[in-house]
């Protein structure tokens, strides 16, 4: 596994961050992880949406992830079925659970998509790409 | 509320199925619209309403014109992806049982191999806008990403095997080889071939994707008094119930399923034969179980449960988006009906309901037959 790196794919998409969103990514440009929190009843959601599905209210805080959780689930990549992956696959996508309760769809920058497993621990990390955009990633946590 | 069977899908048709038609949408459109009416009995100056599926591209007002229908009461669409087949005939019955028309042609035509293709992200890619600033830079770009993830997820939680869906898939392909119009009509399948065959998107196999075809088919609904005036020796097929699950919805199977069987009046078991919509093999599986149809859908596949004529449940009895045509549901309707009136080519002995998903949840509907 030494020798192993991420290469992120230069053409995948970027993300265009919506006027709901955009405080979320530019948390990130802080290398800071946040997800959306109900100013009335403390419900975290992500991806941010604009009324709370729990209770209804519109307003909210944007609250600063531990950035830990655990690998919930992965799909690899083995055929280009996106021009954006030729020559870059196999090719591994994860979806984590955070400790927060809410999910987020990223990347293993630590892990050979052979060794993805869902229950792995992981941990926040903050990938500039460029453009002045950051994505959060992911790498694996020793313990909890 | 119920159709009391007081709508009857009439008349089925559909075009020849290929990987390059060399005709238009429109044309394939029209082919299988004509092909339903003549099924039907009924003539196109008949027709009062029109409904295609959102992302086909030839209008009503083109359809219209092209069939010569003089007075067009009731058009429309569902602004969803390709998983509206039985929310249009939701719809479509509804009008009718409402007294807004009384014939309405569901339809759709696509070059869906040889034109825009949705396996490559190009039909459906958001460029990292809307849900997609979320998944797509990550690597998340096609259907099949987001299908994948749920299905590992399922398989570590439930412990079902990909040998398992490569069972349903060799199933369909046994359904496929005894129907000419299936594109994997000539072509059998083992359950090596599937297991050996090249992984596209972990945990999916080759034989796991639906195939990607240019084609078209027609559904005609209407009264169930004009139906049998022209079917006069013929059984036909009745819409018992039909229901749906809007988008973005969390278990839309069970919702589906709790309004079909309430509206339908019937239970799983009363059900005869099934049809399940299979962009990806393994969903019918997972739809078998949330519709409450079996507990346990690996080993029932496994025990050959979905087969036509020994299973329990025959399951996509056609050979399905795997193996007979992907129309996006438009086939399972057609064989949904097919198998009620008693003429598929893998029919089912004495089938009354026939039970067709066009979506795995986001629509279904109840077909029950009638005599002649």
């Amino acid at each position: 596994m030494s020798g192993w790196t991420f290469e992120r794919p230069p053409a995948l998409p970027l993300p265009q961050p919506s006027e709901e969103s955009a405080p979320f990514w530019e948390a990130l440009k802080e290398r800071r992880l946040v997800v959306q929190r109900c100013a009335a009843c403390g419900a975290i959601s992500h991806p941010p949406r604009a009324k709370c599905g729990s209770c209804g209210a519109m307003e909210f805080v944007w609250q600063e992830s531990e950035g830990r959780g655990e690998v919930h689930s992965y799909v690899i990549t083995h055929q280009a079925v996106h021009p954006a992956l030729r020559g870059y696959t196999p090719f591994a996508t994860v979806e984590v659970a955070l400790d927060e309760g809410v999910h987020i769809t990223s990347n293993l920058i630590d892990t050979p998509p052979e060794q993805v497993a869902i229950g792995q621990r992981v941990q926040v990390e903050f990938l500039d790409v460029g453009e002045g955009v950051v994505l959060p990633v992911f790498r694996r946590r020793r313990g909890k | 509320m119920s159709f009391s069977n007081a709508v009857a899908v009439a008349g089925v048709g559909e075009t020849d199925y290929s990987r390059d038609s060399g005709r238009t949408e429109l044309a394939l459109s029209l082919q299988a619209i004509g092909a339903a009416l003549d099924d039907a009995g009924i003539a196109a100056a008949e027709v009062d309403g029109l409904m295609k599926w959102f992302v086909d591209t030839s209008s009503e007002a083109e359809v219209a014109v092209n069939l010569g229908i003089p007075d067009l009461a009731w058009f429309g669409e569902i602004n969803q992806a390709g998983n509206v087949g039985a929310p249009l005939v939701a719809h479509a019955a509804a009008a009718i049982h409402a007294g807004l028309a009384n014939t309405i042609v569901i339809y759709r035509g696509v070059n869906g191999r040889s034109g825009r293709r949705y396996g490559r992200g190009d039909v459906t890619g958001q460029g990292g806008r809307g849900a997609g600033a979320f998944t797509e830079p990550f690597g998340l770009l096609t259907p099949q990403h987001g299908l994948a993830m749920s299905a590992r997820r399922r398989m570590f939680e439930t412990g079902v095997t990909s040998r398992q869906f490569g069972q349903q898939a060799v199933i369909q392909r046994k359904h496929a080889n005894r129907n000419p119009r299936a594109t994997f009509h000539d072509r059998p399948l083992t359950l090596e071939d599937h297991q050996e065959s090249r992984l596209i998107v972990d945990p999916f196999h080759l034989f796991d994707c639906c195939l990607e075809s240019d084609g078209g088919g027609a559904l005609v609904l209407t009264r169930p008094e004009l139906a049998r005036e022209r079917r006069l020796d013929r059984p036909l097929a009745l819409i018992r119930a039909a229901a749906q699950s809007g988008p973005g919805q969390s278990s839309p199977v069970r919702r589906t399923a709790a309004r079909l069987f309430a509206m339908g009046g019937v239970e799983r078991s009363d059900i005869d034969v099934v049809q399940i919509y299979d962009h990806f093999g393994p969903f019918v599986l997972f739809a078998l179980e949330d519709y409450g149809f079996v507990e346990d859908a690996g080993h029932f596949v496994e025990d050959g449960g979905t087969m036509w004529d020994s299973g329990k449940l025959p399951v996509n009895t056609s050979g399905g988006h795997l193996s007979e045509v992907y129309l996006q549901g438009m086939n399972h309707l057609i064989e949904g009906v097919r198998q009620a009136r008693g003429e598929s080519t893998s029919q089912v002995p004495n089938a009354q309901l026939s039970f067709v998903d066009t979506g795995i949840g986001t629509g279904a509907v109840i077909l029950e037959r009638s005599e002649a």
